[in-house]
C-alpha cells in the first residue's frame, strides 16, 4: 500500500533547517565537499586503480557513489572526465562486476588523437573523481542465458564481452554454457586481456579463437562456418568495428540466425560552414544558418525570441545550451562540438553554425 | 574629470584610427594567448578557492556557535567576513561573468551560480555584465557612475541632493548589498512610475529580490543565531553575522569605488560613441575608463582581482587568476600608445575616489572660485542654487563655470609672463 503521507518528517525538517543555514548553497553541494560518494549524493565515482593492460590501454577501477544503481554485465556507462579543466563525456563498456565491493571498471583504449581516451590511459590517477551516468545498453546475456554462445569481437569490442565472462566465471554456481570466443586484434601484443582470455581457454571455460591481423589477416565473415561448424546452433553476440558488424548482420540475417550487436558509435562531427539551426521547443522548425552570421541574429531574423545582452560576446547574457552540433566562434575561429548530455553552453551572439545544430530553447 | 571629448586636450587625440584598430588586434592576441593555455591549472584554482571558501564559511559559523566566548566571536567574525568577501568577489562576481563556463561544470557556471548577497544573480548579471560592461563610463548610460545617488563627473548635472553625497556614499557603503539590490532593480526609476503602470518584469524581479533578502536575512539573523541558543550565543552570533555583512559591504564598496571613481579616470559622452563602436574603440574606452589597485597577492585575492580592473574590463571573460599574468603586457601596450595606465595603492585610490565624491558634491567650479574672502557670497550663491529652482541653478552654474574659466586663463597668463 503506497503511503501518501506528506507531513514533514524529522529528517526533512532538519534538512530544511540546514538548507536555511547555508543558503544560497544547496545542502548537497556543501556535503559534496566532505563526502562526495555518500547516499543521496550525485552519481560520481572515485578512481581507485589504474591498471595498464597493453601499451595503449588501461583498466580504470572506480568506486561509485551510493547513487550508482548497479548494472548487468555487457552494459555500458557514460563517464564525465575533466580533461585540461573541461568536462568531457564518453561512453565505455563496464568490464567488471557487479562486484561485492561495489566497484566498477572500464577499459579504455587510447585512440590516435583521442582527448579523453589518452587522458584516461596515460594521465588518470587514483583519487581523481569522475562523473557517472546510469548503466545502459541491451547487449546482455539475458536470463536464462543461451546454452550455446558465439562471441565475435574485434579490438576494443572485447570490453563488454570480458565484463560478461568475468561475471559468468565468478559465480558461485558453475556456468554450463558452451562458449566460443572469436577475437580479432591487430597483433598478439594488442589483444587486451590476452593472458586472461587464454587462461579461460586453457581452463576449458571457453573455446578461444584468436586472430591477429598481422599474421592471419582480417576476420572474414564468410569463413565463420569453417571456424565454428555448429554456428547455426549458437546465439551470436558481436562487438567491434562497423565493417565487421555490418557484414555479420547481413550474414546472419541471410541465414535466419540470432545476432546481438553492440555498436560503438563514434561521434564524428566534422565542422563545416553554416548549417541548419533547430530549437528543442519547436522540433519541426529548422532554420538555414550561414556560417558567417551569429546564431542570435539568424534566430531573431527567423522570428525566434532569444535572450541577449551586449551582443559583442562580453556579458554572457545570450548563453544557451547547445544540445548537439558544431558552432564556430566568429572572433577567433574556435569550434565547439556538442553531443546530447555533454553540458555544452554557448554564447549565441558570437557563435555561428558550423554544421547542423540544436539549441535548447 | 569631464568627458574625454570636452577636455582641452583629449588623451586619445594622438591616436589615428589605424592605431585604435592595432590596439584591438594586440589585445585580441593577448586574450587568445590565454585561451590557448587555459586548462587544468585554472580549473584546479577555482575549485580550490571554492573549497577553501566554503570550509572557511562553515568553519566560522561553527566557531560562532560558541561566540559567547570573545575569542570565538572574533575568530568566527573574521573568518565569516573573509568568507563572504571571497564568495562575492573572487568567486561569485567572476563565475557570473562566465569566466569559468568553459569548464562545462554545471555547479560552477554563470547560468546557475547564486551568490551570498541580497541581490539576485539574475538582476546583478543584467545590471553589471550587460549594462555596466557594455556602456562602461558613458555618462547617461552607465549607471555605475554614481549609482543614481551621486555625481562623479562634471558632466553629470549638479542637484542640491548631491550636497549630501559623502553621507549617501557612506550609508550605501555600510548597506552595500542592499544598495546593489536596489540598484539592480532600478528601484528609483521604477518606483517613480505609478503602481498600475509598472512593468510585469519589475514586479517579478521585486518579488524575487524580496525572496532572496528574506532567505539571506533568515540565514544570518534567525537560523544561525537560533542554532547558537544552546550555548547562550544567539545574540553574539547575530551581532557577528551583522558585523561580517558590514565588513563585506564596506570592503567591497571600497574596492568597487576604486574601479572607476579615482581622479583621472576618463568618462565618455553618449553622442561621441558610434552605434557601431569597433572592437578597438570599445577596448580603448575600457582601457581609459578603468583604474587598477597595486598591492600584495592577498589584496588582489580579496578584491576578487578587481584590483586588475583594467584587465578585467578588457577581458571580463578570462579567468581572474590570469589577470596578474597579463597585466605587464597590457601596461606595455599603454606605454606603447602613450596612454595613462591608472594604477596606485589601495589607500591612494580609495582616497582619490572619496576626494572626487566630496569635490563633486558641490557644483562645478564652486571650489575653484571660492576664496576665504568671498566665502559669504559664495555661500549665499549655493543657498540660492539649492533652493530657488532649476532656472536659478542653471544660470548660477553657467556663471560659476565662466568665472572658473576666467580665473584659469588669468592664472595661465600670469604664469607665462
Amino acid at each position: 500500500m503506497a503511503s501518501t503521507d506528506t507531513r514533514p518528517t524529522l529528517r526533512s525538517r532538519l534538512r530544511s533547517v540546514a538548507e536555511a543555514a547555508v543558503t544560497p548553497l544547496d545542502l548537497d553541494v556543501v556535503l559534496d565537499h566532505f563526502a562526495p560518494l555518500r547516499a543521496g549524493g550525485d552519481a560520481q565515482g572515485r578512481i581507485v586503480e589504474v591498471r595498464p593492460e597493453t601499451d595503449a590501454s588501461a583498466t580504470i577501477v572506480i568506486k561509485p557513489s551510493r547513487a550508482w544503481a548497479g548494472h548487468v554485465p555487457g552494459q555500458y556507462v557514460r563517464i564525465g572526465v575533466d580533461v585540461d579543466g573541461v568536462r568531457l563525456w564518453r561512453t565505455y563498456s563496464l568490464t567488471h562486476g557487479p562486484r561485492a565491493d561495489r566497484c566498477i571498471s572500464i577499459t579504455v583504449k587510447a585512440i590516435e588523437g583521442g582527448v579523453v581516451s589518452n587522458h584516461l590511459v596515460h594521465r588518470a590517477r587514483p583519487g581523481q573523481m569522475l562523473q557517472l551516468g546510469p548503466a545502459a545498453g541491451e547487449f546482455v546475456l539475458g536470463d536464462p542465458m543461451p546454452r550455446k554462445l558465439l562471441l565475435v569481437t574485434a579490438g576494443s569490442g572485447i570490453t563488454p564481452v570480458i565484463g560478461m565472462l568475468r561475471n559468468l566465471f565468478s559465480r558461485a554456481t558453475p556456468v554450463t554454457a558452451d562458449i566460443v570466443l572469436l577475437h580479432s586484434a591487430l597483433s598478439q601484443s594488442e589483444v587486451i586481456f590476452g593472458e586472461e582470455l587464454r587462461r579461460y581457454g586453457a581452463e576449458g571455460r571457453i573455446r578461444l579463437v584468436e586472430m591477429h591481423t598481422d599474421v592471419h589477416g582480417l576476420l572474414e565473415v564468410d569463413h565463420l562456418e569453417t571456424i565454428v561448424p555448429d554456428l547455426a546452433e549458437r546465439t551470436t553476440y558481436a562487438c567491434g568495428p562497423v565493417g565487421l558488424l555490418d557484414s555479420l548482420e547481413t550474414h546472419h540475417t541471410e541465414r535466419g540466425l540470432t545476432l546481438h550487436l553492440e555498436r560503438f558509435r563514434t561521434q564524428l562531427v566534422t565542422p563545416g560552414e553554416g548549417g541548419t539551426l533547430a530549437f528543442t521547443s519547436a522540433p519541426d522548425v529548422t532554420i538555414e544558418a550561414d556560417g558567417a552570421r551569429p546564431i542570435l541574429d539568424v534566430a531573431e531574423d527567423a522570428g525566434v525570441l532569444m535572450p541577449s545582452g551586449c551582443r559583442i560576446g562580453v556579458c554572457f547574457g545570450c548563453v544557451l545550451p547547445l544540445t548537439s552540433g558544431a558552432v564556430r566562434d566568429l572572433r577567433n575561429g574556435e569550434v565547439t562540438i556538442a553531443a546530447p548530455g555533454d553540458g555544452v553552453a554557448i554564447q549565441t551572439c558570437i557563435n555561428a553554425a558550423a554544421g547542423p545544430c540544436e539549441i535548447a530553447h | 574629470m569631464t568627458v574625454i571629448t570636452k577636455q582641452p586636450v583629449n588623451p586619445t587625440d594622438h591616436l589615428t584610427d589605424a592605431d585604435v584598430e592595432a590596439i584591438g588586434v594586440e589585445l585580441d592576441a593577448i586574450r587568445q594567448d590565454i585561451l590557448d593555455v587555459r586548462g587544468e591549472k585554472d580549473a584546479a584554482y577555482i575549485r580550490r578557492v571554492v573549497d577553501v571558501q566554503r570550509k572557511l564559511e562553515l568553519g566560522s559559523r561553527a566557531v560562532l556557535l560558541v561566540s559567547i566566548l570573545p575569542p570565538a566571536w572574533v575568530i568566527g567574525t573574521v573568518g565569516l567576513s573573509v568568507a563572504k568577501i571571497l564568495e562575492n568577489m573572487e568567486i561569485g562576481h567572476n563565475v557570473m561573468h562566465g569566466q569559468w563556463d568553459w569548464m562545462r561544470d554545471p555547479k560552477i557556471h554563470s547560468t546557475t551560480w547564486e551568490w551570498d548577497n541580497a541581490s539576485t544573480a539574475e538582476a546583478w548579471k543584467h545590471s553589471h555584465n550587460e549594462v555596466h560592461h557594455t556602456y562602461t563610463n558613458i555618462v547617461g548610460k552607465d549607471n555605475d557612475l554614481g549609482y543614481g545617488i551621486m555625481r562623479v563627473d562634471e558632466d553629470q548635472r549638479w542637484h542640491p541632493f548631491h550636497l549630501g553625497q559623502p553621507l549617501w556614499n557612506f550609508i550605501n557603503a555600510c548597506f552595500f548589498e542592499y544598495g546593489i539590490a536596489a540598484y539592480d532593480l532600478e528601484l528609483g526609476k521604477n518606483l517613480s512610475i505609478p503602481k498600475d503602470k509598472r512593468s510585469e518584469k519589475f514586479k517579478a524581479d521585486l518579488t524575487k529580490t524580496f525572496a532572496k533578502i528574506r532567505r539571506q536575512a533568515a540565514k544570518d539573523y534567525l537560523v544561525n543565531p537560533a542554532l547558537a541558543l544552546p550555548t547562550g550565543s544567539a545574540i553574539p552570533t547575530l551581532a557577528a553575522n551583522f558585523t561580517a555583512n558590514l565588513v563585506r559591504n564596506l570592503w567591497s564598496h571600497s574596492v568597487i569605488m576604486c574601479g572607476h571613481f579615482p581622479e583621472g579616470v576618463e568618462t565618455f559622452e553618449k553622442k561621441s560613441i558610434p552605434a557601431d563602436e569597433t572592437r578597438g574603440q570599445w577596448y580603448l574606452r575600457q582601457m581609459l575608463g578603468s583604474a587598477n589597485i597595486s598591492g600584495s597577492k592577498a589584496m588582489h585575492l580579496m578584491s576578487g582581482n578587481l584590483s586588475h580592473q583594467i584587465e578585467h574590463h578588457l577581458f571580463p571573460d578570462l579567468p581572474s587568476s590570469r589577470y596578474a599574468e597579463i597585466a605587464p603586457k597590457v601596461e606595455a601596450l599603454f606605454e606603447k600608445y602613450e596612454l595613462n595606465y591608472h594604477q596606485a595603492s589601495l589607500p591612494r585610490q580609495v582616497g582619490s575616489a572619496w576626494h572626487k565624491v566630496v569635490r563633486l558634491s558641490l557644483p562645478n567650479g564652486f571650489l575653484a572660485t571660492t576664496t576665504p574672502k568671498n566665502l559669504p557670497s559664495q555661500a549665499k550663491l549655493l543657498w540660492a542654487m539649492s533652493t530657488k529652482g532649476t532656472k536659478v541653478r542653471r544660470a548660477a552654474q553657467a556663471r560659476l563655470t565662466q568665472t572658473e574659466r576666467r580665473l584659469a586663463s588669468e592664472k595661465a597668463a600670469a604664469a607665462a609672463a
